[in-house]
Parts: structure tokens; sequence; C-alpha cells
């Protein structure tokens, strides 16, 4: 196999290796059985699947065409800067809205912390739901 | 760190200048000797020589990218077995990071690393909580990991 034939090859491994990476995402996605597991699929895989294909491409025409695509490398920074923050600010959501977790999940060390917090939230505002001050905050209390 | 790399690059703009070539390789050759030079003079200057904290980030970007491929194959494992065999959970876990760019370096890694994702930071940034894909069996595990995350991201950072 000549030089070229090889890192064809590999270019052409490349792309399909992250072909079937994201399709593997997309069954996990499908089966798991909450939105936190399907977060895990979401999240990790499909940024793999980006990061190979476009590391394909970025051989592929680098050795066809003698093009160094720079661009093609600052996409996959960006989506390894951007994934996981995404991911992580979905699921955030996802928790502060409530949605249940699977029948299997076994620990949640995060439901105190949540609770606690909302005690305090809701002893900062009045009747109405309006923020309060330090004052009123006391005004309130001996109230109670 | 920054007033290192400042220093390096006056070097090499010096060494364009001594040698009277204004083209990239004698900026190279400028900028290879004001390493060598800031390395000879590492006890003078404050804070370590500054080229080995790139080989720690290297080093770090290294790690980052074999945990994603053991992650992915974790992923694979777990979606093509036919019964649910996890215990997903959500666990806490104390950081001893400052700053805030520190502690989404380590979220964003514990995102894309095995079997974990980070759910929410709590308020006076001391800890992470993070869903794990399979409490029951390595929590211990993927503590660990986080401690090698968390102590290669230190080393970095001081």
């Amino acid at each position: 196999m000549t030089i070229g034939g090889t890192i064809e090859f590999i270019a052409a491994f490349l792309v399909l290796a992250g072909a079937i990476m994201a399709l593997i995402s997309a069954i996990g996605i499908i089966r798991f059985p909450d939105v936190y597991t399907r977060s895990h699929a979401g999240t990790k895989s499909s940024t793999l699947a980006v990061l190979l294909t476009l590391l394909g491409a970025f051989i592929h025409i680098a050795a066809e065409q003698g093009f160094y695509s720079v661009r093609l490398l600052l996409g996959i920074v960006f989506v390894f800067l951007t994934a996981p923050v995404a991911g992580h600010v979905i699921i955030r959501a996802a928790y502060r809205a409530q949605v249940k977790m699977s029948d299997t999940t076994v620990e949640d060390e995060l439901k105190q912390e949540v609770e606690r917090m909302k005690k305090n939230a809701e002893a900062d505002r009045n009747e109405r739901g309006e923020i309060i001050n330090e004052e009123q905050k006391e005004e309130k209390e001996q109230q109670q | 760190m920054p007033l290192q790399i400042i220093l390096n690059i006056i070097i090499a703009v010096m060494w364009m200048f001594l040698s009277e070539s204004y083209t990239f390789p004698s900026l190279l050759t400028g900028f290879i000797i004001g390493a060598l030079l800031l390395f000879m003079l590492r006890r003078f200057i404050p804070a370590n020589f500054y080229l080995y904290r790139v080989w720690k980030i290297i080093k770090l970007l290294l790690l980052f990218v074999k945990e994603l491929l053991i992650s992915n194959i974790d992923i694979v494992k777990w979606v093509y077995k036919p019964k649910q065999t996890y215990y997903p959970g959500i666990f806490a876990y104390p950081t001893e990071l400052k700053s805030s760019w520190e502690i989404l370096l380590l979220t964003s890694l514990i995102s894309l690393t095995p079997g974990t994702l980070s759910v929410a930071v709590s308020d006076n940034n001391k800890i992470i909580y993070i869903h794990a894909m399979d409490i029951e069996s390595d929590e211990t595990s993927i503590k660990e990991i986080k401690e090698t995350f968390e102590k290669a991201i230190m080393e970095v950072t001081r």
C-alpha cells in the first residue's frame, strides 16, 4: 500500500468510526430510561462522533488537495468547549424543573441541597412573591 | 507566567534585529534561544519556568482524550446490553478548586469522562453534584478518576 493510500484509509476509517459513534449515540438516546442517562449518550458520544468525522475530513482534504483547513480544527475545538457546557445546562434545567429520575435510580444527594435553597428563597420573598431586603426580612421573622 | 512569555517574545524580536533577517525561521531561532536563556535564569524569575506548565497542559489534554475514548466504549457497552444492569444516581463530590474557571474546566472534563455528568455546582463553589451512570459498582473508582483530574488541573494553574 502506498503512503497516499494509507492516509486515505486512515481518513476513511475515522469518518466511518465517527458515523458509527453517532449511530450509537442515537440508539442510546432512544434506549436509556430517563433524561439524565440520555444526556450521557447525547454529550459524550456525539462529541466524539463530531471529533472523528471532522478529523477524517481534515486529513482527507489535506491529502487530496494539499489544503490544510484550519477551520475544521477550530470546529473541533469549539465543539469540545461547548458540548459539555450545553449538556450541563440542559441536565441542570431538567433537575430544577423536577423531571423524574428513572425507577432504578438509587441515590440522590442533590435533593436536600435544592430543598434547602428553596427554603432560603422563600424566606427572601413576601406574600406577593417580591424579593425583600434585610429589614423587611427581620420584620417577617418577627411576625412569625 | 505572562511576564515570562513577553520576555521570551522580546528576546526573539531582539534576535531578529541582531541577525537582521526578518523571517519566521529567525524569529523561531530567537524564540528557542530565549526559552533557553529563561530556563538558565529560572532562579531569578518569579513562579516556575513557563514551558513546564505548557507541558502540563499537553499532558492534561492527552489524559482527557484517553478518558473520552474509554467513556465512549462504556456507552457502547451500556447501549448494547439487552437488560438494564446499571443503577444511576447523583452523588456529591467536594472539590478543592477555587477560581471559577478551574471549576468550569473540571465540570467540563467530568461531563466528557466515563459514566459521569455534572449536574450542578453548589452556591459556595465547594461541592459539585455528579450524575453517575452506574453508582453502585464504581463510586470509589469514579472518585479516583476525578482526583487525578483535579490534581492535573491544579498542576496547570498553580
